[in-house]
């Protein structure tokens, strides 16, 4: 893989099945949790463990939001759909089926726009269908090296949404997951948690020579959970098919593992020998029918999408294109922005304000202890409080940020918090001027280099005289101050 | 129609089913004697006809099940059948991927 | 030890055992006692029975007693005692389905059948032998035990419910469950000389029931009269939120309609079902019973049912493709045999269903693999499913010009044990006449309608669906022309 190879003259194809446990209390069949944790064999029944004589009786919810994401993709929803088994052996699929949609699934059609270098491209669905999610295979549990079958997740609704080999490079393949991700998160379908697996996406990667008129030999790519990874897999597999075309060896039609590690595909042996599901209609489960009441309430609950949104944040607020990409890329912080924003009210300056706090220092706190803004103490409307402090001069800067850490870890009242702990801003010229003139008389040589015009050493005196103020000191007031007694610099 | 030995051994494979040679050259024999039945089938005309997949009508189905838990097993119940298990797992050997 | 007061207990219908528990007369452990030792005294012959289980039997029993003198009977299966098919899931109590593959197993739950009865009071006296999972018109393929018909113990007493019409025939019970995939209640109610009734697709609950071919497959009851019949399809039919396949309609009043005669009725004689190898005394048997519809002002319609003959194969890919799927889960992971020794994965799986699984289900699930199978999926098992459609087209069609349709069950009555074993095709024509009923969905019964060469022969009734409260009505009415149907003396011969 040292070879360079003229990339330039390939067409990359992609096309991506992405796999989303809907967010349901129970499985998708029976009425067992959905819930992660717990010991192995802990959230099952009957029905999950595939004894004899069950039957599925099948989630109405995972019906509803089947339909509610076909219609926020602007899929056709069938008004039949039918639901098949696909036949194999493997110990986590308790039945030796899976039940799923086949032939007749529930979305057909549909698509999403995505933006990649500043360009607009609408990347079209060939259908959604609901399905099972198969139990846990663990490995080495004995020292014998046998392994152990964990049907906790056995049953679990998965919506699987394939879309048309519309995608052309790796970066459109990480764009086109990232758009799909956030309009699951805003419908509320799905966590969009790709380390956990419950959004996960297999990528279909072929390369064909420029002008091409057929795809090449596609490889299915697995096990890529994150947009790095995603992104590593797919350039390393074009890679490794033009080399392969270039020097006239045949691509296989075969699925591929990706190594993190290693940041390569491999050929998953164990899964060449030719499949052969043998697909039939599920006997047990009549076709679903979705009748037009279900469409208009689906319809009713459809929120916001993250492009119009994105847009109305670019448009009427004033963010930039990027603030209001990341503010859209999990729709729980554009929820509490909308929300925060509304409590504070103003416009642009303000919208502007709310973006850098949770862009900036909220996203690091959510980052580091893992919460989704729905989890945080802090609330949309605590948060417009805090910047109310901020903009009455009540707080600085450095004590809004203390102010706002705490209240994200504990919660609070922020006002109560600010005479508690001692954070309001000093604004009183005659304290800040004394802080002042300690520091200058502490610090003659600084001062005389400062003088001289060797070094502009502003910085330093506002920090010294913040310190002398335990931070509180009003800058503004602070400079100003520094600036006639230094004598203008 | 005659299956062949292969055949058989190809649909066994998929079957999961380790015939014994005598099986399969019985079952080579009887399955195409179906077979033949079978194709009694071929002589009718079925353009047009839908394929009757499920057997209760249209109409007559009761309302999906509701999103709501239902208790199920303990995991000393769900392993109660177990051939083997470790732990709360079933126990299997060891898994190649 | 049988003795003559057991006797006389045993030998009663299921509606005069209840009457006898309402009127005080004798008491549920009483009944239950009697048929435990029918059954003690009888079945090393006959072999009904996979598995008794006399001591919770006498449980339930004892507690149907308690509640009666308090008051509290709960209706007319109250202190019954009865037996299910093996193929149903009984919590706590071993589970076959006649298969090696389920030796042990112990369900953690029960069928909603079950779970009916026994709301209803009813005692359960043990599990009824069956062919393997169901898959057999003669019991022969059940792994464990054979079982022999009570009329002539070197005959068939039909299968795959061989068991529960048996240990009617036999006086071991008042009332049994079985399934019907092809003709599996409808067969050997026929060559035992009980009412067996496969009820419309979706009028019974399929949970717990241990699936072959789930868009065949309906459980029902068999009894010793349509009465018996009609008490035990009113415990268990309607809706269950485990069963989306099961209907949301109600379960009708079946006792209520059960004497309503037959005047008026009209009743469909399909030409299809009168030639080929339909054997003489057995068409002569069910032209009797014809004669005596119209002699209780029933009228005769000839019908066509033209894609009858393309039943059995269309039958045998559908049931077996399902089959293939259904089979896949015995697996040798969690529950079941595992073959002892194995070190592999694959050879888990197939080692343990090679040793676990018995002919028929082997050789039915090699069909279904294949009809599946790429390639071959539209010229087999589409095709069929087409067909399918055409069956209930015929159907359809004719019950625009009739009630029910009349005809026989089977082509002859019951035939010698391994007379057919060695040709599976052979065997699979027993269900010529019933297999099209299944295909189409419909309810289907089967009521004596006397004998032919000393052995039972059945009417078969086919309705309109949902309409089993006709079916009983229109057999009621001939089985009281015919008087009681006539008890087997085979068994009542010195051991």
């Amino acid at each position: 893989m040292t070879r360079t190879v003229a990339a330039s003259d390939y067409q990359v194809v992609i096309g991506l099945e992405v796999h989303a446990q809907l967010l349901t209390l129970t499985k998708i069949f029976c009425g067992c949790s959905t819930g992660f944790g717990g010991a192995p064999n802990s959230h099952v029944c009957p029905i999950c463990l595939g004894l004899p004589g069950v039957l599925p009786a099948l989630n109405a919810r995972v019906v509803e939001l089947a339909v509610k994401t076909g219609l926020a993709l602007g899929c056709a929803i069938q008004p039949v759909s039918v639901f098949s088994r696909k036949n194999y052996f493997y110990p986590d699929l308790p039945k030796g089926y899976q039940i799923s949609q086949y032939e007749l699934p529930i979305c057909l059609g549909g698509g999403l726009a995505i933006t990649v270098d500043g360009r607009e491209k609408f990347i079209r669905l060939t259908r959604i269908h609901m399905e099972e999610d198969a139990g846990k295979n663990l490995h080495d549990v004995a020292a014998d090296g046998s392994s152990g079958v964990d049907l906790n997740r056995a049953g679990v609704p998965l919506l699987e949404i394939v879309s048309e080999p519309d995608l052309r490079s790796a970066d459109e393949a990480v764009e086109y997951l990232k758009a799909l991700r956030a309009i699951l998160l805003a419908l509320g379908v799905n966590d969009g948690n790709l380390e956990e697996g419950s959004f996960r996406c297999d990528a279909n990667v072929s390369v064909m020579r420029k002008g091409a008129t057929q795809y090449g030999t596609r490889a299915e790519l697995k096990n890529m959970n994150s947009f790095r990874y995603l992104k590593q897999a797919v350039e390393y597999e074009v890679r490794r098919q033009v080399a392969l075309v270039e020097t006239g060896q045949p691509v296989v039609q075969e699925t591929r593992l990706y190594d993190p590690a290693r940041g390569e595909t491999r050929s998953m042996r164990s899964k060449e020998e030719a499949h052969d599901y043998r697909y039939f209609p599920e006997p047990d489960l009549p076709p679903v029918r979705v009748g037009e009441a279900l469409v208009a309430r689906m319809r009713a609950e459809q929120p916001e999408l993250p492009r119009a949104r994105a847009a109305r944040y670019q448009g009427s607020l004033g963010l930039s294109a990027q603030d209001a990409g990341v503010l859209v890329g999990d729709g729980g912080l554009a929820d509490f922005f909308d929300a925060a924003l509304s409590a504070r009210g103003g416009g642009a300056e303000a919208a502007k304000k709310v973006a850098n706090w949770l862009i900036g220092e909220l996203s690091r706190l959510a980052n580091e202890t893992g919460l989704p803004p729905r989890a945080w103490k802090l609330t949309p409307a605590r948060l417009a409080e805090v910047l109310g402090l901020l903009d009455a001069g009540t707080v600085n800067g450095a004590g809004a940020k203390l102010l706002v850490e705490e209240l994200f870890r504990h919660g609070g009242d922020p006002a109560e918090l600010v005479r508690r702990r001692g954070l309001a801003q000093v604004s009183d010229e005659g304290a800040i001027e004394a802080a002042v003139d300690a520091v200058l008389a502490a610090s003659p040589a600084e001062v005389e280099r400062h003088r001289s015009g060797k070094k502009d050493l502003t910085g330093f005196f506002v920090g010294q005289v913040m310190k002398a103020l335990k931070g509180k000191g009003n800058p503004g007031v602070v400079n100003a101050l520094l600036k006639k007694k230094l004598g203008g610099g | 129609m005659a299956l062949t030995l292969d055949e058989v051994r190809r649909v066994a494979a998929l079957a999961r089913l380790k015939l014994s040679e005598e099986e399969e050259r019985l079952f080579a024999e009887q399955l195409s004697a179906i077979l033949d039945h079978v194709r009694e089938l071929e002589t009718l005309d079925v353009t047009g006809v839908p394929p009757m997949t499920h057997a209760l009508a249209e109409g007559e189905a009761v309302a999906l099940r509701p999103d709501a838990l239902v208790p199920g097993l303990s995991p000393e119940e769900a392993l109660g059948n177990a051939p083997a298990r470790e732990g709360t797992c079933f126990k299997v050997p060891r898994i190649i991927e | 030890m049988t003795t003559a007061n057991d006797a006389a207990l045993t030998g009663l219908s299921l509606q005069a055992a209840s009457l006898e528990l309402q009127a005080g007369a004798i008491s549920s452990r009483q009944l239950t006692e009697a048929c435990l030792a029918r059954i003690a005294a009888t079945d090393g012959r006959v072999g009904a029975f996979l598995a008794v289980t006399g001591e919770r039997a006498l449980q339930q029993a004892d507690r149907s007693d308690r509640r009666r003198a308090a008051g509290g009977a709960l209706g007319p299966l109250d202190g019954v005692p009865l037996a299910v098919k093996d193929l149903f899931l009984t919590r706590g109590v071993p589970t076959t389905a006649g298969s090696r593959i389920l030796e042990g197993f112990v369900p953690p739950y029960d069928a909603t059948a079950v779970t009916r009865l026994e709301a209803a009071g009813a005692v359960l006296l043990g599990k009824l032998n069956l062919d393997e999972f169901a898959m057999g018109s003669s019991n022969e393929h059940s792994a464990y035990r054979p079982c022999r018909n009570p009329w002539d113990l070197t005959r068939t007493p039909g299968g795959s419910s061989g068991g529960s019409a048996a240990a009617l025939s036999a006086r071991q019970c008042f009332g049994t469950l079985g399934t019907d995939t092809g003709g599996s209640i409808r067969l050997p109610a026929s060559f035992c000389g009980v009412v067996g009734l496969k009820p419309t697709y979706g009028r019974v609950s399929r949970y717990g029931v241990i699936a072959f071919a789930s868009s065949l497959d309906q459980p029902g009851p068999l009894g010793r009269t349509t009465w018996d019949v009609a008490a035990l399809l009113g415990a268990i039919a309607g809706p269950d939120p485990h069963d989306l396949t099961c209907a949301a309609r109600p379960a009708d009043d079946y006792l209520a309609a059960l004497e309503g005669g037959a005047r008026g009725l009209r009743i469909g004689v399909p030409r299809e079902w009168f030639g080929g190898g339909l054997q003489p005394e057995v068409e002569a048997r069910v032209r009797e019973a014809l004669t005596t519809y119209q002699r209780l002002g029933a009228t005769l319609v000839e019908i066509s049912l033209p894609h009858s003959r393309y039943g059995i194969a269309a039958y045998y890919l559908i049931a077996t493709a399902e089959a293939s799927a259904n089979l896949a889960r015995y697996d040798g992971v969690r529950f079941g045999l595992r073959a002892p020794g194995v070190r592999a994965l694959q050879e888990l799986y197939s080692e343990s269903r090679e040793q676990g699984f018995g002919a028929e289900p082997k050789r039915r699930i090699m069909l279904g693999t294949y009809a599946l199978s790429a390639g071959y999926h539209d010229a087999y098992y589409l095709r069929a499913q087409k067909v399918r459609t055409l069956i209930r087209r015929d159907f359809d069609a004719a019950f625009g010009r009739c009630d029910v349709v009349a005809g026989p069950v089977a082509p002859g009555p019951a035939f010698k044990l391994g007379e057919r074993t060695g040709d599976p095709l052979q065997m699979y024509l027993a269900d010529i006449f019933t297999i099209t009923c299944n295909l189409a969905a419909l309810p289907g019964l089967s009521v004596p309608c006397g004998l032919a060469r000393g052995l039972p022969v059945g009417l078969q009734l086919v309705g309109r669906p949902f309409d089993e409260a006709t079916l009983l009505k229109a057999a009621r009415a001939l089985e009281r022309e015919l008087g009681p149907a006539p008890v087997p003396a085979a068994l009542e011969a010195a051991p």
